[in-house]
């Protein structure tokens, strides 16, 4: 339905952005997500990023489930 | 990426916690046609308890796709002069008498593209064709027509306009919530369709029907997790829209992107195939863009075609059968003669089910 990949930033020029996707470089449009820079991860469907992932929260969601697995382990 | 995500052992404590906590029966749709197929694959369903029940709603933007419209483009396709760019899994969708494959075969020129702006390149490289962009999908697909409109504008190409049969989430769902014969206790959210939207435009559901909406990713740990969750909201009467999918989705979604959702569309009727007609669920362009509105500047009418009998797609993408529940599922549907889009499209449920098999039903394939 929205098959969307992460692929990380690595040349910017005006609204076209290079990305690469496991090791090979795609141009996307960037005008929907303006504020991505360079080093970035975004969310690209139909060849437009259309969102900034956002790494640090991707961790945080799993530190609860990670004190939880970890107990396991010790069982 | 969270090193844990692709782990079995965590995906294998999910499961275990999820066998603990269902004590009573969950029937939770996936809107979104690539969870069905994510669900598929994992063979998540077998191993779910049998509690938890999973269906496949209309999130297969191709599926939904009415076989009256279909008739529409593909009379439009065969139009001399007109160059209908496509994305690819929309080739092969029947309508009710042919496809846009089959119209290719006979001459018409219908090109995939994979990307709104290679139908924009396809303009400006066929000044004195009309090229025809047919616009599928859900709110994750629109704001990149919308930028290749505004681009089409600024580089004052004439031969070029949007065939616009795009279509909302919140309103189908809506819908669904509304039809006494679908009975559903949760949502698995679309996750990319909420990348743009965020949870508010789904607070309704939880709010007015008392249904958890979860948020959900595409990973087995992810939709384990979704799964989890809404069975806790479900269990201690607190259903909410939570966003298990954090990596992509902000509760505020992508304002940019719905920006120009607003600026170039406006809602109106559409029809989905299965469901009929759906208010505010569809997209047209706004009157000022007329001029790039394929429906308006090619206005065609065809006497609509008989519809398939006993197909069942209609059913299943409400969720109220399940693939192989379906008359002509394996035996007359396959996905080397599908006669229902839920088999031809790779998202659809029956092409889902076919590929990865449907084992308690002991289908063949």
């Amino acid at each position: 339905m929205c098959l969307a990949i992460p692929a990380k930033i690595t040349k910017i020029n005006g609204m076209i952005a290079e990305v690469d996707i496991g090791g090979n470089i795609k141009e996307i449009n960037i005008t929907l997500t303006p504020e991505a820079k360079i080093g970035d991860y975004v969310l690209i469907h139909a060849g437009f990023a259309i969102q900034v992932i956002d790494e640090k929260a991707a961790e945080e969601i799993f530190e609860a489930w990670e004190v939880a697995y970890e107990s396991l382990q010790r069982q | 990426m969270n090193h844990y995500k692709d782990n079995r052992d965590y995906a294998r404590y999910l499961l275990d916690l999820i066998q603990k906590e269902a004590d009573r029966p969950l029937t939770v749709m996936e809107v979104c046609g690539t969870h069905t197929v994510a669900i598929a694959r994992s063979g998540l369903r077998e191993l779910l308890p049998e509690s938890i029940r999973l269906l496949s709603g209309p999130g297969c933007p191709v599926c939904v796709t009415d076989d009256l419209d279909l008739d529409l483009v593909i009379a439009l396709a065969r139009e001399k002069g007109i160059i209908l760019a496509t994305f690819g899994d929309m080739m092969r969708v029947p309508g009710t008498q042919s496809s846009l494959l089959q119209e290719k075969s006979r001459g018409a020129d219908v090109r995939v593209v994979y990307s709104p702006a290679d139908a924009l390149t396809l303009a400006a490289e066929n000044p004195d064709s009309e090229v025809v962009f047919l616009g599928v999908g859900f709110e994750t697909t629109v704001p990149t027509v919308a930028v290749a409109l505004e681009q089409a504008m600024r580089q004052g190409l004439k031969n070029f306009s949007v065939y616009s049969l795009h279509k909302l989430v919140p309103p189908v769902m809506k819908a669904l919530l509304e039809d006494p014969d679908v009975k559903i206790d949760a949502f698995i959210n679309p996750g990319h369709v909420c990348t743009i939207l965020g949870s508010e435009p789904f607070r309704f559901i939880p709010e007015k029907y008392g249904r958890p909406c979860v948020v959900t990713g595409f990973e087995a740990v992810d939709i384990l997790e979704a799964i989890l969750i809404m069975l806790r909201q479900h269990k201690e009467k607190r259903p909410a829209v939570e966003i298990q999918y954090k990596r992509a989705v902000r509760p505020e979604g992508n304002p940019v992107a719905r920006s120009f959702i607003e600026k170039y569309f406006e809602p109106v009727t559409a029809r989905w195939r299965g469901i009929g007609e759906v208010p505010d669920s569809g997209l047209t362009l706004r009157e000022e863009y007329a001029a790039y509105d394929a429906q308006r500047r090619f206005p065609l009418s065809i006497t609509p075609g008989k519809r398939r009998k006993n197909c069942s797609c209609g059913e299943v993408l409400k969720g109220l059968k399940l693939p192989y529940e379906c008359a002509l599922f394996g035996k007359v549907c396959t996905p080397v003669k599908p006669v229902g889009p839920c088999m031809v499209s790779t998202e659809g449920s029956c092409a889902a089910y076919y590929r990865y098999g449907a084992q308690k039903a002991g289908v063949a394939h």
